[in-house]
C-alpha cells in the first residue's frame, strides 16, 4: 500500500469512454508492490475492464483481505470506496456490504493465502451463497509478505526458491468452486491482459459468484526454475480452452460467430458473451464434463485457462431470500420502524 | 380453606426429564399465574441437552413483588424419578411434594406433605396413543395443580384456546386432560394445600417477556435491517424473534422483506457480515456468548481502529471455555471491555431486566452509528431467556433516530477536503461516507492497517499515535453519551455502597430491603455502561466501603473499576456468585454479614447507623 499519489496529468488525446471518462479516471494510487510482480498487471486489467464497461467508480465497491493481491485494491478506482479487512476475511465483509445494498458492483480481491488457507472456509460459504461478487485470486503459490512460505495452491513436490520440496498437496480452488456451486469460474493469467480483460468484464456483469483464479507470478519467491507458478512455467504448460468476447447489450447485434466454434451466451442482465470454443469437445456449461477434463488437464501438468464453467440458472443471493427490491440501506428508518400501535398490539401478546 | 393459608408468596418448581413436553406446560403455568394478576418470576434450569437429561422450571410467586429466586421450595411438583433424592431436600418444613405414584415410593421426610397422584396411570387409562400418554401427562399435573392451588381453571382453559386456536381439538384433548388431574385430587386429595393462589391486581400494563424477544424488538425499533449469526445458546433466541417480527412487520407489498437474516459459517463470518453491512450504511447486528466473542475478537479490533458501527449482544452464560452453556454469569466482562489485540476498548450497555433490552438494543444503534464503534450490549442468560414480567414496552411515533456523522452528497460539496478521520469538531469522532453517495467525493479507503486522517496508509508512528489519541478522546466523549448509572440514596449518612449491574438487581433491591429493616442503610449504584463516567466515580469517592456484586470468580467490575477509575483496592469488597444460577437476596445478604463480623472497618461504619434506627 502507498499514500503516494499519481500526478493528476490528463493528455487531451486521451480517449474517453460513454461516461466522458479517461482510462487514467479509473487508476488509483501508485503500486509499491515489486517490480513485474504479475499483480500489477490484474491491476491495469481491472482498470481497463471497468473503464470499457464505463462503470461509475462510486458505484463499485472494492473489497480485499491481508496480503500482497489485497493492497491491490488501493491502486485501481480511486473513485470506490474500498475496504482492506482482516486475513482471509473478506467474504464475509462482503456478504454484508452486499446484504446492505444489493445495487452496488463488488470487486473482491484475495490471494492463495488469503483464499485457500486462513480464508477457505469464507470463501467456500460465500460461494455456496450465490454472493454477487467478483472474486478475483492472485494466485502466485506463496506468501510473499512473509518472505516466501509455500501457500495451500502450491503444487505438491515443486520447489521453494531454496529448492526446498513443497511436501502438501495443492488445493485446486476453481475445481473447487464448481464443486461449491459457483455459476462462473475461470482461470486466466496475469500475463494476458487479451483473456483476462474480457473474463473481469463478463464476471462483473455475471449476477452471482464469479470467480477467476489468476495465475500471478511472484518475482521475488516464486519464479525461479523449479516453480509451477512462473512466468516461464505457465507460458509453457498453458491450455486454453476458450476465449471470450465481451458484448454489451447493445452491441449484442454485431456479434460475428461462427456455427460449432462459438457460443452465444445471454446474461440476466441482458449482456451477451461470446465464447469461441478452442477445445471443439468442451462445453463450459456442462459440469461433469468440465470437471472431468480439468482434472485431465491437471494430469498432463497442463495449466487450463479461459472460462471454465458457466452456469446461468444460479439464483444469486438476494432472490433467494427474498429482500426487497429497494437497497436495505436507501430504506428512511422511519419507513422500517413500526409504530406506536404496532407496539402496543405486539405488547398484548406478552399478557 | 384453613385461616393460615398463605396466599400468593411461594416458590413452585417442577422437575421434569427434557424433551418431554414438560416445558410449555410450565410455561403455561407461569403465564395463568401472571393472567391472575400475581407478579411472578420464572426460571428455566434446562441442560445443554436435547432428550432426557434432568431439567427444572421454578416459578417464584409474590403479592409483594419480591421476585429474585429464592432457594427453599414450598410446592415441588417432582416428575423425574431419577431426581427425587435432591428434589426432595429442596421443600422446606410443612412444603409439599407431589411425585407420580404410579409407581409407589417411599421417601424420609415427614416434615412436608407428601402428594401421590398416579399420572402415568391415569395417561395410560385415557389414551391409547404412547405420545399422547407421555405429552398429556404435563397437563394432568398442571390439572392437579390448579386444583391444590387455586390457579383459575378459566384462565387456564383461555390460555390453552390463544395456544391452539388454529387446532380446536387439541383444545379438547388439553381440557380433557387438565380435568383427569383435577378430578383426581377431587376424589383423592385433601385440597388446597397451605400456600395458595389468587386473583391480584399487579399485573396492570405489564407483560410476561425474556430479554432476547425484547432486545429483537428493539433491533426492529431501531430501524436494523442486517442480521447476521452464527447459532450458540444463550443468544440464538434473540435473532430468531427477531426474524419472525421482521417477517410481519417488515414485509413489502410485493412479498419482499426489508430486512435480511443470515445464517453465517461460524462467528467470524457472522460479525464480518455485521461490519460489511454497517460499513455500507445498513444498520446491522450480530448476537452470540461468551465463545463468539473470543471467534469475534479480531473483527472487533477491526470495527473499533476503522471505526466502523456495530452492534453486538453478547447473552453471557457460563465460562471459561465451553463451560455451562445454559447456566448464567457475568464472567464476559473483561474480554469485552477491552477486546481485541493492541490496545482497544469497546463500549459496553449493561441491561438489568427485558424492558432494559429492548431500550438498550434500540439505543445501542444510535450510539454505534454515533460514537462509529462497536457498542456490546452485555446481557446474560437469566434475562435473555427466562420471562420476565416487566413494564409494557414504550415507544414514541416522535422518536428521531440519530445515525451520527454521516455526510449526504450535498454536504460533501459543502465540505472542504474531506479526510475520513478528521477530528472536525474536537469530540474525538470523525466523519464518515456511505458508499455511492457522490460520484466524485467522500470514497475512501478502510483498513486495519494504521492510517492518517484521509484513510492512506501510514508508518509514521506519529500520526499512528495522534490516532490512538484521538480515539482515546472519543471514548472519553462517549462517557456522558452512555446510559448513565441509577444511583438510589438510601441514607445520607451512610458510608457504606453497593454496586451491582445487569441481572442481579432485584436480588439487590430485595437485599437492602431486608438490611435497612435491620437498620443497615446501604446506598446503590447500579452501573448500566462502560466506559464509566463521572457520576460512577463520584459515587465511588462519596462512600468508604463498597461491595460490588458479580457474577464472576474473579471480580472482573471490580478489576475494571479499579483499573478506569484508579480506587484504593482497600474500598471495594467483592461478593461473587459464579455457580451459573440466578442470584438470590440471601446469598447477598449473608455475605455481607460476613464482612461485617469479619471486618472491624465496616462494623464501625454498620454500628452508629443502627443506632440511629
Amino acid at each position: 500500500m502507498t499514500f503516494i499519489k499519481k500526478p493528476i496529468f490528463r493528455h487531451p488525446s486521451l480517449p474517453k469512454n460513454d461516461l466522458g471518462l479517461t482510462y487514467r479516471d479509473y487508476e488509483g494510487l501508485v503500486s509499491t508492490l515489486c517490480a513485474g510482480c504479475g499483480h500489477d498487471s490484474i491491476t491495469s486489467s481491472v482498470i481497463q475492464a471497468c473503464y470499457d464497461m464505463s462503470l461509475p467508480a462510486h458505484k463499485i465497491a472494492k473489497l480485499s483481505g491481508i496480503g500482497c493481491s489485497s493492497k491491490t485494491t488501493n491502486y485501481f478506482l480511486n473513485q470506490s470506496h474500498g475496504f482492506n479487512t482482516v486475513h482471509g476475511r473478506m467474504p464475509s465483509v462482503a456478504t454484508g456490504a452486499n446484504l446492505a445494498n444489493r445495487d452496488l458492483i463488488y470487486i473482491g480481491v484475495s490471494g492463495d493465502g488469503d483464499t485457500a488457507s486462513i480464508g477457505l472456509g469464507q470463501y467456500c460459504h460465500a460461494i455456496r451463497r450465490q454472493l454477487n461478487l467478483t472474486y478475483i485470486v492472485e494466485n502466485n503459490g506463496t506468501y510473499g509478505l512473509t518472505k516466501g512460505q509455500f501457500s495451500a495452491t502450491n503444487d505438491k513436490n515443486s520447489k521453494n526458491k531454496k529448492g526446498n520440496d513443497n511436501p502438501f498437496g495443492a488445493i485446486d480452488l476453481a475445481l473447487m468452486a464448481i464443486e461449491l456451486g459457483a455459476g462462473f469460474v475461470a482461470r486466466s493469467f496475469s500475463g494476458d491482459k487479451e483473456q483476462l480483460v474480457p473474463l473481469i468484464k463478463t464476471a462483473i456483469a455475471y449476477n452471482g459468484f464469479s470467480l477467476i483464479d489468476v495465475i500471478s507470478p511472484c518475482v521475488t519467491f516464486n519464479n525461479h526454475q523449479y516453480s509451477t507458478k512462473s512466468y516461464d512455467y505457465i507460458r509453457e504448460h498453458n491450455a486454453t480452452m476458450g476465449e471470450l468476447d465481451f458484448i454489451p447489450e447493445k452491441d449484442s447485434i454485431e456479434i460475428n460467430y461462427k456455427e460449432g466454434e462459438n457460443i452465444d451466451i445471454s446474461l440476466h442482465d441482458g449482456t451477451n458473451i461470446n465464447l469461441h470454443k478452442l477445445d471443439a469437445s468442451y462445453d463450459p456449461r456442462n459440469q461433469n464434463d468440465v470437471v472431468n477434463k480439468l482434472r485431465k488437464y491437471r494430469g498432463e501438468g497442463k495449466v487450463v485457462t479461459g472460462l471454465l464453467y458457466l452456469n446461468e440458472e444460479v439464483s444469486e443471493m438476494h432472490k433467494v431470500l427474498n429482500t426487497s427490491k429497494t437497497p436495505l440501506n436507501e430504506i428512511p428508518l422511519d419507513t422500517l420502524c413500526p409504530s406506536h400501535d404496532e407496539l402496543n398490539s405486539i405488547n398484548k401478546n406478552f399478557t | 380453606m384453613s385461616s393460615d393459608s398463605v396466599y400468593n408468596e411461594l416458590v413452585l418448581k417442577f422437575a421434569n426429564v427434557n424433551g418431554s413436553g414438560s416445558a410449555s406446560a410450565n410455561a403455561f403455568c407461569a403465564k395463568a399465574l401472571f393472567r391472575m394478576g400475581i407478579p411472578v418470576s420464572a426460571k428455566n434450569i434446562f441442560p445443554s441437552n436435547i432428550q432426557g437429561l434432568p431439567t427444572w422450571y421454578e416459578i417464584k410467586i409474590s403479592e409483594s413483588e419480591k421476585l429474585a429466586r429464592r432457594d427453599g421450595i414450598d410446592i415441588f411438583v417432582a416428575m423425574n424419578a431419577q431426581t427425587y433424592d435432591q428434589d426432595i431436600n429442596e421443600v422446606i418444613e410443612n412444603g409439599s411434594f407431589i411425585y407420580d405414584s404410579s409407581l409407589l415410593r417411599d421417601f424420609k421426610r415427614d416434615d412436608i406433605n407428601i402428594i401421590g397422584i398416579p399420572i402415568a396411570k391415569l395417561c395410560a387409562d385415557a389414551y391409547t396413543d404412547t405420545r399422547q400418554r407421555q405429552l398429556f401427562k404435563n397437563i394432568v399435573y398442571l390439572g392437579s395443580l390448579s386444583l391444590l392451588i387455586g390457579i383459575d381453571f378459566d384462565i387456564i382453559k383461555q390460555l390453552l384456546s390463544d395456544q391452539f386456536h388454529n387446532k380446536p381439538k387439541l383444545i379438547e384433548q388439553n381440557v380433557k386432560a387438565l380435568e383427569i388431574g383435577r378430578k383426581y385430587i377431587e376424589d383423592n386429595i385433601k385440597y388446597p394445600l397451605n400456600k395458595q393462589v389468587r386473583k391480584s391486581n399487579k399485573n396492570t400494563n405489564k407483560i410476561m417477556i425474556n430479554g432476547n424477544e425484547a432486545a429483537a424488538l428493539g433491533a426492529i425499533y431501531a430501524g436494523a435491517t442486517v442480521a447476521s449469526w452464527y447459532p450458540i445458546t444463550p443468544s440464538t433466541s434473540l435473532v430468531e424473534a427477531f426474524e419472525k417480527h421482521a417477517m410481519k412487520l417488515r414485509k413489502n407489498e410485493d412479498g419482499t422483506i426489508n430486512a435480511a437474516i443470515m445464517q453465517a459459517e461460524d462467528e467470524l463470518s457472522a460479525i464480518g457480515m455485521a461490519i460489511g453491512a454497517n460499513w455500507n450504511g445498513a444498520r446491522a447486528f450480530t448476537a452470540t456468548s461468551g465463545p463468539g466473542i473470543s471467534l469475534m475478537s479480531e473483527f472487533i479490533g477491526l470495527a473499533y481502529f476503522s471505526e466502523i458501527p456495530l452492534v453486538l449482544f453478547d447473552i453471557q452464560r457460563g465460562g471459561p471455555s465451553t463451560g455451562m452453556p445454559t447456566r448464567t454469569q457475568q464472567s464476559d466482562l473483561i474480554s469485552c471491555a477491552y477486546a481485541s489485540h493492541g490496545d482497544t476498548k469497546q463500549v459496553l450497555l449493561f441491561p438489568s431486566d427485558p424492558n432494559e433490552c429492548f431500550q438498550f438494543s434500540l439505543d445501542s444503534f444510535d450510539l454505534a452509528e454515533k460514537l462509529q464503534t462497536p457498542i456490546i450490549v452485555l446481557s446474560d442468560l437469566d434475562i435473555g431467556m427466562n420471562d420476565w414480567v416487566v413494564d409494557e414496552l414504550e415507544w414514541n411515533d416522535q422518536y428521531q433516530h440519530d445515525r451520527g456523522k454521516v455526510l449526504n452528497s450535498e454536504e460533501l460539496e459543502n465540505t472542504k477536503d474531506f479526510g475520513r478521520y478528521k477530528d472536525v469538531d474536537g469530540d474525538g469522532i470523525p466523519y464518515r461516507t456511505i458508499p455511492a453517495t457522490h460520484p466524485e467525493l467522500g470514497a475512501y479507503f478502510t483498513r486495519g492497517t494504521s492510517h492518517n486522517e484521509y484513510g492512506g496508509y501510514t508508518e509514521n508512528g506519529l500520526i499512528h499515535a495522534q490516532t490512538l489519541d484521538r480515539l482515546s478522546k472519543k471514548f472519553k466523549t462517549a462517557e456522558n453519551l452512555l446510559p448513565q448509572p441509577k444511583i438510589i440514596i438510601n441514607s445520607n449518612k451512610t458510608k457504606i455502597g453497593i454496586i451491582n449491574f445487569g441481572s442481579t438487581t432485584r436480588a439487590i433491591n430485595e437485599s437492602l430491603e431486608y438490611l435497612s429493616g435491620k437498620g443497615i442503610a446501604i446506598n446503590h449504584m447500579r452501573i448500566r455502561s462502560f466506559p464509566f463516567s463521572n457520576n460512577i466515580r463520584d459515587f465511588i469517592d462519596q462512600h468508604d466501603i463498597i461491595f460490588v456484586v458479580e457474577q464472576n470468580r474473579d471480580a472482573q467490575m471490580k478489576t475494571l473499576l479499579k483499573t478506569e477509575c484508579d480506587i484504593p483496592i482497600s474500598k471495594l469488597i467483592s461478593i461473587l456468585n459464579y455457580d451459573g444460577m440466578p442470584l438470590t437476596s440471601k446469598f447477598i445478604i449473608d455475605e455481607i454479614n460476613k464482612h461485617i463480623e469479619e471486618n472491624k472497618d465496616i462494623n464501625d461504619l454498620i454500628s452508629p447507623l443502627i443506632k440511629i434506627v
